[in-house]
């Protein structure tokens, strides 16, 4: 369900970073997500969780991808149900395949759609897309099709084409699953140089080393909220009794 | 396989705004229609030969590669007339044919895709006037370039994951057991990929866009 409606003169609280109030959601009769209650203000978050346990359609929350059946999601006190555009702005998100999200046929270009949606200005637009595809080692490639890009520069790709949209939060939904070991590595060390907030849905539980928190996920319900130690510890024990 | 045949040089053709690129394509397309001998047809070629090579310095297998996917075209024309008309006209119809597809594949070559679906929009947009959004149009034809190898690609795994497990992949069953799968995968690419445009803004672009896109 996507809602369009926005109101005007939001109240911004960068402070309050993302709540959750009672938020369920269901797909038809099945429920994919119930009670859940909390309040992200950490840095970096990971959130666990088996095969169809709710982890994705959670991260969709955040930016308004998914809106939720019953309660309410903000980002910085904004609702997700009655401001997604300035949410979406606030909130960038990297999805698990990135041959679904580059839209365009050559690097720059894709790298340059989000701006080009916010009315960025050409100039700036040349100059912050050349500055993040510098920044990823895509420069090289600027003017090559996306297509011919390995996956690991396509997931950069991805990135960098979140990244030049500057946006607050960004949510990353399953990053690494399709890349190789070194490729794995250089998205895990992109993740922790950035300095915005960052939630990411992951199955790679060494991708979470350093983070502050991690949630687990399970039967559409947060299970465990703690610190990576003890929240990774008990996703372990969940998984053994399967 | 890929549709974005863009060839990054410094060169007076690359610079060429898209819209005059375009203008004189139609303008050589209707010149060699208009004055079909052998001289003006041949001049066609060799000129854009050269505008293609020396000037916008492309490399010369860009252009053998686009002068044989029609090769076949141009022996079945050219024999055609051999037989119907006379063997002049059989060479005038395919230098001709050739010039333009050459001419085409120099234009496409020297000009970036957005500049190119800058113009589609330009052109559209008094079609705003009846509720289309031409920044929409640009859209379709952006995303048809970059999808079209990406489905390609996954139609090739789909048959060599058939084939891997002994299936046909000719003939009707092959066809189904293909296209299906295929099918199934498209929808959830599709999807996915209206998803990611809505995380990336494609719902913030006005009605009417203020300015071309960049070259």
């Amino acid at each position: 369900m996507r809602v369009r409606r926005e109101s005007t003169a939001p109240v911004v609280d960068p402070a309050r970073g993302i709540e959750m109030r009672g938020v369920g959601h269901r797909y038809g009769d099945r429920v994919v997500l119930s009670d859940i209650d909390l309040q992200l203000t950490e840095r970096r978050i990971g959130i666990v969780g088996a095969n169809g346990s709710g982890k994705s359609t959670f991260a969709r929350l955040i930016n308004g991808l998914v809106v939720p059946t019953t309660g309410s999601v903000l980002v910085d006190g904004l609702d997700t149900r009655t401001h997604v555009r300035d949410v979406r702005r606030r909130v960038g998100f990297v999805f698990q395949d990135p041959d679904a999200q580059i839209v365009h046929p050559t690097v720059a270009e894709d790298a340059a759609y989000g701006l080009e949606n916010q009315g960025v200005p050409a100039a700036e637009r040349a100059e912050r897309v050349a500055e993040v595809l510098e920044r990823y080692g895509l420069a090289g490639h600027a003017d090559h099709p996306a297509h011919l890009l390995s996956g690991g520069q396509k997931q950069l790709l991805a990135i960098a084409g979140v990244l030049v949209m500057r946006p607050a939060r960004i949510v990353f939904d399953e990053p690494t699953t399709l890349l190789d070991l070194v490729n794995t590595r250089r998205v895990a060390e992109v993740i922790e140089e950035l300095e915005q907030q960052v939630v990411v849905v992951t199955h790679d539980l060494d991708l979470l080393d350093g983070f502050d928190r991690v949630l687990v996920v399970d039967g559409g319900r947060v299970v465990d909220d703690g610190p990576p130690d003890s929240s990774v510890a008990a996703y372990r024990a969940l998984m053994v009794h399967r | 396989m890929t549709l974005a045949l863009y060839v990054p040089r410094a060169s007076p053709v690359h610079r060429m705004p898209a819209g005059w690129k375009l203008l004189a394509l139609a303008g050589l397309s209707m010149l060699v229609f208009a004055v079909p001998t052998l001289p003006m047809v041949g001049g066609a070629l060799v000129a854009v030969v050269a505008l293609g090579l020396v000037v916008a310095r492309l490399p010369a297998s860009l252009l053998v590669r686009q002068a044989r996917a029609v090769l076949w075209w141009l022996v079945a024309l050219f024999v055609l007339h051999w037989l119907v008309t006379d063997v002049l006209t059989g060479a005038v119809t395919v230098l001709r044919l050739l010039a333009l597809v050459l001419a085409a594949a120099v234009v496409t070559a020297t000009t970036r895709v957005t500049a190119m679906v800058a113009v589609v929009e330009r052109v559209c947009r008094p079609l705003q006037w009846v509720g289309v959004r031409p920044a929409r149009i640009g859209l379709v034809i952006a995303m048809a370039l970059r999808f079209i190898p990406l489905i390609s690609e996954r139609a090739d795994r789909i048959r060599e994951a058939q084939a891997a497990r002994g299936g046909s992949i000719r003939g009707l069953r092959g066809l189904t057991t293909t296209v299906v799968p295929l099918l199934v995968q498209v929808l959830q690419l599709a999807h996915t990929v209206s998803e990611a445009l809505d995380a990336r803004g494609a719902d913030d672009v006005p009605v009417r866009r203020g300015g071309p896109r960049a070259a």
